[in-house]
């Protein structure tokens, strides 16, 4: 299911996705297997995805900035609902409306923590054309896995311009469906509460509307519950989910796609980038190389929460550049939430943020002025 | 109760689906006593039961406000979704379009539907996505202690004196221009009328926008007040008679031919509309509407069904959607084979 608002640049996803969806997901009789929805605004569109991802289709909603915004609340919804859902957000340049035909890698901590109250997302980072279609599908085993909200951070550049790129690879894995209750397994169970951790990886069962079993309903609501997704004010029950949700979310970090490492020649100088902005930075390390005889290392990061391989490479080497399109760090500033303080220190940001997508030169004498070469 | 049979002498009756009515309760009200709300809950009860649906194949849907808290107050047995305020009908599209063998019901309140909610209410209506809206109207927002809602009729004085002086929003009206197939109004004082109106809301297929003024006991029901017991039951002007017979039933409602309206609705049950307004057609739309806005100038509450539309499609049939839920559809008909990646790949070379 996909619902949707027209908003520059994400409406191309949509269109190629739509287009796919009638030349792939026809049966012979002529009937769609899909149903794609142009939603009133930002806030129908992602109610639409929880909505059916709640009822338990694969749903996903695409759209920038500004839609973002519009979706923070129903966010905060899937989170603490445990909702799956699937949401692409084609990065432009912000704040408020800002240049919508101008590219940007700004929206990375609102939709890290998109919503009011403690909240926090995976957000999945892909930077080429073969990663697009790769985190495309991850993203939704990613979303039932875990059962929630997965955001999909690209760019106008990634999202709208024609690139090479290598061929995609047909996925072999089968889909990954989540923890879903049967009315055959329930029966044998008995019972079920939809919250409670009973295999030890923070993520309950839930059952699916239309479950034929007496005992399969369950009330999902976003007020307080307990772990039977009852209604709840004792501060004991609140919290036990809420610990629980942070357990989660602190697995995710080796269930995200893990980041790529480049170069690691046990250099003194650490790059870090993501996105759209590795293209420029690999290039800018040649140049670097080149005319300063200097090689760095570089780890592209794919994914928050950060894989442990990503504190390594910090903690591996004496300054860590990470080089990103924005000018507020914002991976900058979401690092050093997530690393201890002797490590925090060490990071140093080259910024590029002016709509046009970064370029080799831009990061290589920004990196020259401020190691002083 | 027509439908139920009795299951021994001292068996409690049940449906034609063999259930007793306690499958269909919910928990305890929260509400406050004597809240119109609790009676629509009683209704809903007895309809479904009346109606024998499998509580597992209902939905109930909701947004924020007392209105939103009932549906823990009605069939444990069902899925049910409170979502955020005036979003219901986003989350419930998304839920139909998932699994459209399920019968969604929503409740919603005044605030709900006609301020917060209005931008996806109105969208809902143009879509006639197959599903019972319920506004449980009352003027008032009740949560946050007794604030006006767009449906406060002008004039209308608050406990506190406030008089409100803005129009207010007919959501009968806006939802028959709009495009819901089956619209009408009814008081959660008037049992009989809310029973048959919901039992045929069950049967039908397409947007069913019921407006069923609810007296807040606490903030809105004193002298002065238009949402109250006592001005619904001076004020209160049906316009038909609803009877309903379900396709499984076989006995006669005794109206008198001459008068009555019959809509054959799509499990082949019965609605008919006795009238009682003079050459009241369910079926004309400007009429409906027209006849909404004269009550309005002279301060009548018209209840009863005002427009029922069999025939229109429903978003899944513009959808061209299969009949089986897209939640559980099988891999082999959601992944595209290895040729069709193949295929594209060549075209990009």
């Amino acid at each position: 299911m996909v619902a949707w608002y027209p908003i520059t640049p994400s409406t191309s996803l949509i269109e190629a996705t739509t287009d796919l969806l009638k030349k792939f997901r026809v049966t012979p009789e002529g009937k769609a297997t899909f149903a794609v929805v142009q939603a009133e605004d930002e806030l129908a569109a992602i109610g639409m995805v929880l909505g059916a991802g709640w009822a338990g289709a694969r749903a996903m909603t695409s759209t920038s900035g500004p839609g973002i915004s519009l979706m923070a609340e129903f966010s905060g919804l899937g989170y603490y609902a445990e909702i799956p859902g699937v949401i692409f957000d084609v990065q432009r340049t912000g704040p408020s409306t800002g240049m919508p035909t101008r590219t940007q890698q700004s929206d990375l901590l609102s939709t890290a923590f998109l919503s009011h109250g403690d909240t926090r997302h995976p957000v999945l980072l892909p930077g080429s054309m073969k990663e697009c279609f790769e985190f495309g599908y991850a993203a939704f085993d990613l979303a039932e896995r875990m059962q929630t909200p997965v955001f999909v951070l690209t760019d106008l550049d990634l999202g709208m311009n024609n690139w090479m790129s290598e061929q995609f690879v047909y996925p072999e894995k089968p889909l990954d469906r989540g923890k879903v209750l049967t009315a055959e397994e329930l029966e044998k169970l008995g019972s079920f509460s939809r919250y409670r951790d009973v295999d030890g990886d923070a993520i309950g069962w839930r059952t699916l509307p239309g479950t034929a079993h007496p005992k399969a309903a369950y009330f999902t609501r976003g007020s307080g519950h307990n772990d039977a997704a009852g209604y709840t004010e004792r501060p004991e029950e609140y919290q036990a989910v809420m610990e629980r949700l942070a357990r989660k979310f602190e697995r995710a970090r080796t269930m995200v796609p893990a980041p790529v490492e480049y170069r690691n020649g046990k250099a003194k100088i650490g790059f870090l980038a993501y996105g759209s902005t590795d293209f420029a930075l690999r290039e800018s390390l040649d140049q670097i190389e080149k005319e300063h005889g200097l090689s760095a290392d570089y780890m592209r990061i794919r994914a928050f929460p950060f894989a442990h391989e990503i504190h390594d490479f910090v903690a591996s080497h004496e300054r860590v550049y990470v080089v990103e399109q924005n000018r507020d760090a914002q991976m900058a500033s979401l690092l050093k939430l997530d690393l201890a303080a002797e490590q925090v220190v060490k990071l140093r940001s080259i910024l590029h943020y002016n709509g046009l997508p970064i370029d080799a030169r831009t990061i290589t004498e920004e990196f020259r002025t401020k190691e002083g070469l | 109760m027509a439908t139920a049979t009795a299951s021994g002498a001292a068996g409690p009756k049940l449906n034609h689906i063999g259930l007793p009515i306690v499958e269909y309760r919910g928990g305890k009200s929260t509400l406050c006593a004597g809240c119109g709300h609790n009676a629509i809950s009683e209704r809903i009860i007895d309809a479904m039961f009346e109606m024998g649906v499998e509580p597992e194949r209902v939905m109930k849907m909701s947004g924020i406000g007392c209105s939103s808290k009932s549906p823990a107050y009605f069939m444990n047995r069902s899925f049910s979704f409170n979502s955020v305020h005036g979003r219901m009908p986003s989350i419930t599209t998304g839920a139909v379009l998932a699994n459209s063998t399920m019968k969604a019901l929503g409740i919603s309140g005044d605030g709900d539907t006609a301020s917060i909610g209005m931008g996806q209410f109105v969208h809902l209506l143009r879509r006639n996505l197959p599903m019972i809206y319920i506004i449980e109207d009352n003027g008032v927002y009740g949560l946050t202690k007794g604030q006006f809602s767009a449906t406060a009729d002008i004039g209308s004085r608050l406990k506190t004196g406030v008089i409100n002086d803005l129009p207010p929003i007919d959501t009968c009206a806006l939802a028959i221009q709009l495009g819901a197939t089956f619209v009408g109004r009814s008081f959660s004082g008037d049992k009989k009328q809310l029973l048959s109106m919901l039992k045929a809301a069950i049967a039908h297929k397409g947007t069913v926008l019921l407006d069923v003024i609810s007296p807040c006991v606490t903030f809105n029901d004193h002298e002065g007040s238009t949402k109250s017991y006592k001005f619904l039951q001076d004020h209160d002007e049906p316009i038909n008679e609803v009877g309903f017979v379900a396709s499984f039933d076989d006995i006669e409602v005794d109206y008198d031919s001459g008068q009555v309206y019959d809509v054959e609705m799509h499990d082949g049950s019965q609605l008919r509309l006795r009238k009682l307004l003079e050459d009241y057609d369910p079926t004309d739309k400007a009429n409906a509407v027209r006849t909404l806005m004269e009550a309005q100038e002279k301060d009548e509450i018209l209840t009863g069904v005002f427009y029922i539309d069999t025939q229109k499609p429903t978003f899944l049939d513009q959808l061209n959607m299969v009949d089986e839920p897209l939640a559980t559809l099988p891999e082999s008909l959601t992944r595209p084979p290895k040729s069709a990646l193949e295929s594209l790949m060549a075209n990009l070379q």
